[in-house]
C-alpha cells in the first residue's frame, strides 16, 4: 500500500454562528492518487478542505503532513508544504493579465518593478509541461470559465502544489470542458501529483478518481476504493440514513390541479439548457416528488416557481389558473405558496434574530398579526410558543436567536413557518437534508398530514427512501429533463429509480412529464 | 453563557481600555493616583460636572441613535457626520432669520433641520437600494459635499463681521433651546433624544417596519425570500436616520451655542458609530453608551486642566475599545470552547 501523504485526524470545526460543519471526520491521501471528496451541498466538503489549506482553523483534531504533525495558520502555510487549493469560486483579480495573475505576490523583480517578460515566460513554460494552454497576456476578464479555471490550477503548480484541491470544478464547467480538464488532471497525477477532486456528480468521480471519501452531515460516511462501490452505493451513503422510514399514508382524493405547469424551459447563463420543456402537475391532496442527483434542474425548476428567475423562462406555470412564472416572491407568496428553501442558512432564516421573528417573516403582513403599523406582540410570542410544542423544537424559548438551534430544530422552525399559514400549495426542497432522524421524521408527518388537509405539495428531494415514501406520484429529472414518471412510487424499486436517475435510462415514445399530466385529466 | 457574549465582550473590552489608561497614567503622571481619582471622579463632582457629562451625551445620544438604525439594517453609513452639521446650519438660518414666538421657533428650526437631513441622507440610500453602490463610499463623499457647502453658506452669507471670528450672526432668543437643570446648561433637548429614543426603539422592535429593517439588516436574502421589497426598506431606513441626525445637529446648535461657529465636520459621524458599538445597536443602550463616553471625555478634560497628563489619553481608550470590540479574535478562544461543549451536548 502506498504511504499517506496526508492525514486528517478527528477534525472538528464548529463554525462562530454554532453551526457543526465537521464532526470527528478523518481524511486521508495517498501518494499520486485522485481522490474523491463526495457529499451533499452542506456536508462539510469545502469546510474540511479549507481547514486542510488552512484558511479555516479546526476546533479539534489534528493534521499529519508525512506523519508530521502540522498547524497551518494561514493558506500562506500551507502552500509552502505544498498544498494548493482552486475554491468554488475564483479568486483571480479580473483587470489583471493572466501573467500578472499568476505571479501574484510572488513577482519576478527586476530594479524596482515587476519583470514582466519574465512572468509571461515562467507562466508559458508551465502551461506547456502541463498542457494547460493559456494566453498569458490575456486579461482575466475576459477569459471564459474553463480558462480561469486552468489559470487557478497553474497559479497553484507555479507555488510547488503537490497536493491539489478542487473544490466543485466540474460545477461550472460545459461537458466539454469537463472532459479537458479530466485529462489534464490525469497528467498531473502521472506527474506525481495527488489531488482532491471535490463533486457530488458521481459519474465523474466515478470516472477520474482512484478512491472516494463520502461526506453527510458533517461526517464521513465511509472510505472506499472506487473499484469497490457502485454508483448507487456511494448515492445511497451520500443521502442516506441508516434507518429506513415507513410511513402509513392515508388514501387520498384529490382535487383539482393547483399547479399547473406547461412546456417550462431555462437556458442559464452559460448556455446550458437547465431546464428543458417541463410538464408538470399537482392536485390538492397530492405529493409529487421530484428525485434526481443534485444539479439537474431540480434548483431551477424550484426557483422559475418561487420568482428567482425573473422571468426569464419560457412556458407557463400557472397556480390555480393565474401565470406566476413572471411575478415576484411577494406576490407568489400572496398567492397562499409556501416555500421551504434547500438552504436554510442563507435563504430559510435570519440567524441572529429569535425564533418568533423568523416564525412570522412570511405573515407578519397579514391582518391577523398587526395592528396597522404595529405587530402583535402577544398574538406573535404565543404562535411562536404553539408551533414550538406542536414541532417539538428543542429551544429556551421564543426569544432565543435562531442561529444557536441545531440544524434539526432550525429546519423544523423553517418548516413550521411555512406549513403554518395553510398553503395552497407547499415546494419543499430537500426538507430534511442534513437533520437527524427525528427531525426528519417529524417533518415528514407534518408534510402528510398538509397533505390530508388538502395542501398541494411538490417535494424536491435527493434522497430515495423519502421521496419513495412519501410522493403519490414521483418524477425524476435528469439534465434539465423530466426522464420518468412514476405513478406507484413504492412500488419502484431504488435500483431502478437509480438508472434513470444517473442519466443510464430514459422513458421511452410519450414525454415522460406529459404522459402523467393527460393521465391526471382522464381521471 | 454563549448568549451573554457580546455583553461580556463589551464590557471586559471597557475594562481592559480603563486598565490600560490607568497603567499609562501611572506611567506619565508625577501623582497617578490623584490624577486617575480627577479621571474618574471629577465628571460626578459638581452639578456642573455632572450637567457637562449629560448635555455633551445629547448629541451623541442623536447621532448614535441615527447610526443604530443604520448599522441595524446593514448599511455602513458615517454620513451622520456632514448631515449633523449642514442641519444645524440650516437650523441656525432660521434662527437667525425667522421671527416667531418662543415655542414655535425652535420646533420650526429643528424640524426644518430634520427634514434637511432626512432629504440628504436619503441620496446615498436610494444609490445603494437600485444600484447598490456602497453606503460607506457615498456618505463619505457626502461628507465633503455638504462641509463644502456648509461653510460656503457660513462664509458667504451668514458670517457676522462684528464678530471677530468666524462665526455667524447672534440667533434670536426666541430660537434658542430652553434650559432644564438650572446651574448647568443641559437643555430640553434631552427630552427630545430621550423620546427619540423610546420611539426608536418602539419601533425596531414592536412595528412592521421595525421587523423588516431588523431581517433586511440580519440577512437580505432571507428578507427577500419572506416578500420583504428590501430596497424600500433602506431607503426609509436613510429617511429616518437622516431625520435623527439632522435634529441632533439642529438641537446641539440651538441649545449650545448663541452663534452658528462649526467652522469644519464636528466629528459626530465617527462618534455616532463609537456609540452604535458600544450600545451594540441596540437604540436602549444609546443611553449609556452616549452617557460613557461624554464620562471619560469630561474626565479627560478635567484630568489635563488640572493634572500633568493630556486629555488625548481619551482618544486611546476609545481605540482600545473599538479595537477589541471589533476584533472577530479577542477572546474568540473562549468562545469556541464554549461552543464546542454546546455542539458537544447537543450530540
Ligand atoms: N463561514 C461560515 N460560517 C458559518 N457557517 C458556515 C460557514 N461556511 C459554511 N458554513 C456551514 O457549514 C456547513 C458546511 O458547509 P460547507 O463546508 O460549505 O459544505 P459543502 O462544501 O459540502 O457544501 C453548512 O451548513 C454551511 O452553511
Ligand atoms: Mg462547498
Amino acid at each position: 500500500m502506498r504511504e499517506n501523504v496526508l492525514e486528517m485526524r478527528n477534525i472538528t470545526k464548529v463554525y462562530q454562528n454554532g453551526v457543526t460543519a465537521n464532526r470527528n471526520v478523518d481524511f486521508s491521501l495517498r501518494e499520486g492518487e485522485i481522490h474523491a471528496l463526495a457529499g451533499e451541498n452542506g456536508a462539510g466538503k469545502s469546510t474540511l478542505m479549507k481547514i486542510l489549506f488552512g484558511m479555516e482553523a479546526p476546533s479539534d483534531g489534528e493534521i499529519l503532513l508525512r506523519g508530521e504533525g502540522v498547524r497551518f495558520q494561514t493558506p500562506q502555510d500551507a502552500i509552502e508544504k505544498g498544498i494548493g487549493m482552486v475554491h468554488q469560486h475564483f479568486m483571480l483579480v479580473p483587470s489583471f493579465t493572466v501573467a500578472e495573475n499568476m505571479v501574484l505576490g510572488m513577482e519576478p523583480k527586476r530594479g524596482l518593478g515587476i519583470h514582466y517578460e519574465e512572468a509571461v515566460r515562467m507562466t508559458k513554460a508551465l502551461s506547456e509541461k502541463y498542457q494547460l494552454t493559456v494566453d498569458p497576456r490575456a486579461k482575466v476578464e475576459s477569459l471564459s470559465v474553463g480558462m480561469k479555471q486552468k489559470v487557478e490550477i497553474l497559479k497553484a503548480l507555479l507555488r510547488g502544489a503537490k497536493v491539489l484541491i478542487l473544490d466543485e470544478p466540474t460545477a461550472v464547467l460545459t461537458p466539454q470542458e469537463t472532459e479537458e480538464l479530466f485529462k489534464q488532471l490525469l497528467l498531473l497525477k502521472q506527474e506525481g501529483h495527488t489531488i482532491v477532486f471535490i463533486s457530488h456528480k458521481l459519474k465523474e468521480v466515478k470516472a477520474i478518481c482512484d478512491r472516494i471519501t463520502i461526506m453527510r452531515s458533517g461526517t464521513s460516511a465511509g472510505v472506499f476504493n472506487m473499484a469497490d462501490v457502485t454508483e448507487q452505493e456511494i448515492s445511497r451513503l451520500m443521502v442516506g440514513r441508516d434507518v429506513m422510514l415507513k410511513y402509513d399514508k392515508e388514501e387520498s382524493f384529490y382535487g383539482p390541479p393547483v399547479l399547473d405547469v406547461k412546456g417550462l424551459t431555462y437556458v442559464n447563463a452559460l448556455d446550458k439548457k437547465a431546464l428543458s420543456d417541463i410538464h408538470l402537475s399537482i392536485r390538492t391532496g397530492e405529493i409529487v416528488g421530484i428525485a434526481g442527483v443534485e444539479g439537474n434542474g431540480q434548483a431551477e425548476l424550484v426557483k422559475a416557481l418561487t420568482g428567482g428567475l425573473d422571468g426569464r423562462v419560457q412556458g407557463s406555470a400557472k397556480v390555480n389558473g393565474s401565470e406566476i412564472s413572471n411575478l415576484d416572491i411577494r406576490s407568489i407568496r400572496d398567492l397562499g405558496i409556501s416555500y421551504v428553501p434547500e438552504d436554510r442558512m442563507s435563504q430559510g432564516a435570519a440567524k441572529e434574530e429569535s425564533i418568533s421573528d423568523n416564525i412570522i417573516s412570511t405573515r407578519y403582513r397579514s391582518r391577523e398579526w398587526n395592528k396597522g403599523l404595529f405587530l402583535k406582540g402577544k398574538s406573535i410570542v404565543s404562535l411562536a410558543e404553539k408551533l414550538i410544542e406542536e414541532f417539538k423544537v428543542r429551544c429556551s424559548g421564543p426569544a432565543q436567536p435562531i442561529g444557536m438551534l441545531s440544524g434539526g430544530n432550525m429546519q423544523k422552525v423553517i418548516v413550521a413557518r411555512e406549513c403554518s399559514i395553510d398553503p395552497i400549495l407547499l415546494i419543499a426542497e430537500q426538507p430534511t437534508r442534513g437533520v437527524d432522524i427525528g427531525a426528519a421524521q417529524l417533518i415528514h408527518q407534518k408534510l402528510l398530514e398538509m397533505r390530508s388537509q388538502n395542501c398541494a405539495i411538490l417535494l424536491i428531494s435527493a434522497d430515495l427512501n423519502e421521496i419513495m415514501e412519501l410522493s403519490d406520484t414521483l418524477y425524476v429529472m435528469y439534465g434539465g429533463e423530466l426522464v420518468a414518471a412514476f405513478d406507484k412510487p413504492s412500488e419502484v424499486t431504488e435500483e431502478e429509480l437509480g438508472l434513470y436517475m444517473l442519466g443510464l435510462k430514459k422513458q421511452q415514445g410519450e414525454h415522460a412529464g406529459r404522459s402523467v399530466t393527460s393521465d391526471a385529466q382522464v381521471l | 453563557m454563549l448568549k451573554y457574549f457580546d455583553v461580556i465582550r463589551t464590557l471586559v473590552s471597557v475594562a481592559i481600555a480603563l486598565v490600560i489608561a490607568f497603567l499609562i497614567i501611572a506611567m506619565i503622571s508625577d501623582q497617578p493616583l490623584e490624577t486617575i481619582s480627577i479621571f474618574l471622579l471629577g465628571p460626578i463632582s459638581t452639578t456642573a460636572q455632572i450637567g457637562n457629562v449629560v448635555e455633551m451625551s445629547i448629541p451623541l445620544m442623536f447621532t448614535g441613535l441615527s447610526v443604530v438604525l443604520l448599522f441595524r439594517s446593514g448599511m455602513f453609513n458615517l454620513g451622520a457626520e456632514g448631515l449633523f452639521f449642514i442641519s444645524g446650519l440650516v437650523a441656525a438660518i432660521i434662527a437667525i432669520y425667522a421671527s416667531m414666538s418662543g415655542f414655535i421657533h425652535p420646533v420650526a428650526a429643528i424640524l426644518a433641520g430634520s427634514m434637511v437631513g432626512a432629504l440628504l441622507s436619503v441620496i446615498p440610500g436610494i444609490m445603494k437600494a437600485k444600484w447598490n453602490a456602497d453606503v460607506l463610499v457615498t456618505s463619505l463623499m457626502f461628507n465633503s459635499i455638504l462641509s463644502g457647502i456648509g461653510l460656503y453658506i457660513l462664509n458667504y452669507h451668514l458670517r457676522d463681521a462684528a464678530a471677530f471670528s468666524n462665526v455667524s450672526f447672534k440667533f434670536q432668543e426666541t430660537a434658542r433651546l430652553a434650559n432644564l437643570i438650572p446651574g448647568t446648561r443641559i437643555h430640553t433637548g434631552l427630552i427630545l433624544v430621550l423620546l427619540c429614543i423610546v420611539a426608536t426603539h418602539y419601533f425596531m422592535y414592536h412595528t412592521r417596519w421595525g421587523y423588516e429593517l431588523r431581517m433586511t439588516g440580519s440577512n437580505r436574502a432571507f428578507a427577500e425570500f419572506s416578500g420583504i421589497k428590501t430596497a424600500r426598506v433602506i431607503i426609509t431606513v436613510h429617511l429616518i436616520a437622516g431625520f435623527l441626525a439632522g435634529m441632533g445637529g439642529a438641537v446641539e446648535v440651538l441649545g449650545m451655542y448663541s452663534r452658528f461657529q462649526w467652522s469644519s465636520l464636528p466629528g459626530y459621524g465617527l462618534d455616532g458609530a463609537l456609540v452604535a458599538l458600544l450600545a451594540k445597536n441596540n437604540p436602549l443602550s444609546v443611553v449609556g453608551a452616549a452617557l460613557f463616553l461624554a464620562y471619560i471625555r469630561i474626565g479627560a478634560d478635567q484630568m489635563s486642566i488640572m493634572s500633568d497628563v493630556p486629555a488625548e489619553l481619551v482618544s486611546i481608550i476609545q481605540a482600545i475599545i473599538i479595537l477589541l470590540i471589533s476584533a472577530e479574535q479577542f477572546l474568540k478562544m473562549w468562545k469556541n470552547r464554549q461552543l464546542l461543549k454546546e455542539a458537544e451536548k447537543l450530540g
